[in-house]
């Protein structure tokens, strides 16, 4: 069987900051050429709609907005045990999100093998369809950081000729 | 005395719904229904170009993708008077049907059995009886010993590791939780079934629509998916006889083991069916137009006042004026506020924020207060379930007889159609509503394969925006029921977008008479045993299938809670 890499870019982009899980993933897929065992999806707010595409791959990996009161724009990286524990305590309002179809995903025993999360600290999350200018700014890292997770997976990645 | 309970949030819903109720002896005896977030999309809308809005509104909701994309295609067709080719038509009737399917599968065991089941009581039963009898009610054949004692197996594995996952807050051993563990062990099987069934369905949108979950396939004028016969990359007859398959499997799945679980468990709890009626006027939207210009509907609706049937009366088509001039938008209870007094036609609507605090008797909500000719109205499964019985439509009556007979044996006395106007009703409707989409999308997939075979492959009819201003609306008779959206258009540009949409028919606060609305008062005269746990709140708020849209979910890394944001 092949391999299967799941890029998942998630949020709303009619909240401004909310929705630049969404912009890096549409721009990884122009941006570059991936291989066919790479899936990006454009998953916006919605949870169990892109189950069926996240269960048994080989690597999740997800784009999103986070909040740790760091500097608007910072990348952080969650990774292996960091991300079980980051899903595991959320009690969520948002009960159909990420955290639950993981729970359903482990239940049926189709969790994804691996799971890395690059989240980025949003500046504003108002109403609008532009990213703030500091989150515009680093959304090319954003996007590089992705692709170079992908190469650190073996992925082979190549940016499309200008 | 009587004792506040706040709940919030709402749980197992999308989005964010305060509900606050008085309880006095063991009873609600007022209620409070608060959406917490700004839904402020329609700003965002306008000035644009009308042709894009519906891929900017699908953005709304995380559940309702397809559902705001295709009414807001209507609304602008419905401006412009433009018809709509029928391979399109057919096209969209599969795309909503299939997505109905989906969600009406989620909701009932993915977000509300959990109410009714007690997942932990399932871990005692005897796999042996539950088989006996889930074979005595239905054929399904993954209602085997064998599927259950591996369902059991499975269960106490996941509880063992102690992530109990979408199990983890349930009111297990509550008082309230009445089914033996064999029925309890029986739901558990067909939660684990219903994943891969709705996988299916999901599928099925995916093709059609392109993309999942945003469809990319919509246009206003048709759809954007090309037919041909021979070409790999378009819409061929191959790719849709593979639906076909699907189609199959869900429809067993729905008639084999949805229809036959909620009538199991309204046996059970047959005193649910005196509870939770609340607001007995019924708003429903006719769906899935067979010709070009949407005066010909496969499922009528219309409007019922007062739980009276006989005095139903039918919307008859895209633009109906009875529809199109009955509804209104209060914000005396809501926190925004109007230019004028009064509440507003929504091609009239305005989207003004202004915060309050959370005030008994003052603004308490982000949602508008729509009302029908003055009155408030029920919409959803159930609302849509009855206006067909009043039409006479056929295949909703066949599936309803159905139903209520099988209720009728288990619980071993007679339940008729008024045992409906209730919480467990609501899931008996949705569950109803649930097949009729099933004999849908199967009828529309041979309505577009006969079309097809006619040599017609015409998807999509140019619209032309003229000068000066046009104003239309769109409706869609969506999962959570009554789906408008409102718009004026002026030299092709939007000049102003509403959206209506069923959580604000349903969980809209208090109007401008100061009558509560249908979350309301439906929960007055509901039980509480305990006012720690009030899972019988959530019963009846659950019944309707919340969903909040807003949708937004940033992950706080800090707390590991999601963060509470207001865009103001």
């Amino acid at each position: 069987m092949t391999r299967r890499v799941v890029v998942l870019g998630v949020g709303n982009i009619l909240l401004t900051d909310e929705g630049v899980g969404v912009h890096a993933v549409n721009a990884l897929a122009e941006q570059f050429c991936l291989p066919d065992e790479v899936e990006v999806i454009d998953g916006g707010t919605s949870g169990m709609d892109c189950l069926d595409r996240i269960a048994e791959a080989d690597l999740l990996l997800i784009a999103d907005c986070m909040r740790g009161k760091r500097a608007p724009g910072t990348i952080t990286r969650l990774g292996g045990e960091q991300i079980g524990a980051f899903f595991k305590t959320r009690i969520s309002p948002h009960q159909v999100g990420l955290s639950d179809v993981f729970a359903t995903l482990a239940l049926h025993e189709l969790s994804p093998k691996a799971i890395v999360m690059l989240g980025v600290e949003p500046k504003a999350i108002t109403l609008g369809m532009d990213l703030s200018s500091e989150v515009s700014a680093i959304l090319p890292d954003l996007v590089g950081a992705l692709a170079a997770e992908l190469v650190g997976f073996g992925v082979s990645v190549h940016p499309k000729a200008a | 005395m009587s004792t506040r309970i706040t709940i919030d949030p709402i749980t197992r819903i999308e989005g964010h719904l305060r509900v606050d109720v008085e309880v006095e002896g063991g009873k609600v005896t007022k209620a409070w229904s608060s959406g917490q977030m700004w839904r402020g999309v329609e700003l965002i809308l306008l000035g644009r170009d009308p042709r894009d809005a519906w891929a900017i509104t699908q953005r709304i909701c995380g559940v309702c993708t397809t559902v705001h994309a295709i009414t807001s295609v209507r609304a602008v067709e419905n401006a412009l008077q433009l018809e709509v080719p029928l391979n399109a038509q057919y096209i969209r009737n599969m795309i909503i049907s299939a997505h109905a399917i989906h969600d009406h599968i989620v909701h009932f065991y993915h977000l509300s059995a959990l109410d009714w089941v007690d997942v932990v009581s399932a871990l005692s039963a005897d796999p042996g009886k539950t088989a006996t009898l889930a074979q005595s009610l239905s054929n399904w054949p993954l209602n085997s010993k064998a599927v259950m004692v591996q369902t059991q197996e499975k269960l106490k594995a996941f509880v063992a590791s102690g992530q109990l996952g979408p199990f983890a807050g349930g009111y297990w051993g509550h008082p309230a939780m009445k089914l033996p563990p064999e029925v309890n062990l029986l739901a558990v099987a067909h939660y684990l079934q219903a994943l891969d069934i709705q996988r299916q369905a999901n599928k099925i949108v995916t093709i059609l629509g392109s993309k999942t979950p945003h469809i990319q396939n919509l246009a206003v004028g048709g759809v954007s998916n090309p037919i041909a016969t021979d070409s790999q990359s378009v819409l061929t007859v191959d790719r849709l006889m593979a639906i076909k398959t699907q189609i199959d499997k869900l429809s067993d799945f729905v008639n084999q083991v949805y229809l036959v679980d909620v009538a199991a468990i309204g046996a059970f709890y047959a005193d649910w069916t005196k509870h939770g009626a609340g607001v007995m006027n019924y708003l429903s939207a006719p769906d899935f137009p067979m010709d070009t210009k949407g005066t010909e509907f496969m499922v009528p609706g219309g409007y019922i006042p007062g739980g009276d049937l006989a005095a139903y009366k039918p919307i008859r088509s895209f633009g109906d004026d009875f529809l199109g001039k009955g509804v209104e938008e209060s914000v005396k209870h809501s926190w925004y506020t109007y230019s004028k007094a009064g509440p507003l036609h929504p091609y009239q609507g305005e989207t003004t924020p202004h915060y309050t605090d959370f005030q008994d008797d003052g603004k308490y909500s982000w949602l508008k207060s729509p009302t029908f000719y003055g009155a408030r109205a029920q919409v959803g499964p159930l609302a849509s379930v009855l206006n067909c019985v009043a039409a006479g439509h056929k295949p909703t009556i066949d599936y309803a007889t159905k139903v209520l007979e099988t209720v009728s044996s288990l619980a071993g006395a007679k339940v008729g159609l008024d045992a409906m106007h209730s919480t467990i009703g609501r899931h008996a409707a949705r569950a109803i509503r649930c097949a009729t989409m099933g004999d849908i999308l199967a009828h529309n997939w041979q309505a577009l394969i006969d079309n097809i075979g006619k040599g017609d492959v015409q998807t999509f009819n140019k619209p032309v925006f003229p000068k000066g201003e046009v104003v239309g609306y769109g409706f869609h008779e969506a999962p959570r029921g009554l789906l408008s959206h409102w718009t004026v258009i002026r030299d092709g540009k939007i000049a102003n977008y509403q959206c209506v949409v069923p959580s604000t028919w349903n969980a809209g606060p208090r109007d401008e008479s100061d009558t509560p609305g249908p979350y309301e008062s439906s929960l007055l005269g509901n039980p509480v045993a305990d006012t720690e746990k009030p899972l019988e709140v959530l019963r009846t708020i659950h019944s309707f299938d919340p969903c909040l849209a807003c949708a937004v979910h940033v992950h706080d890394e800090e707390t590991g809670e999601v963060v509470q944001v207001k865009a103001l």
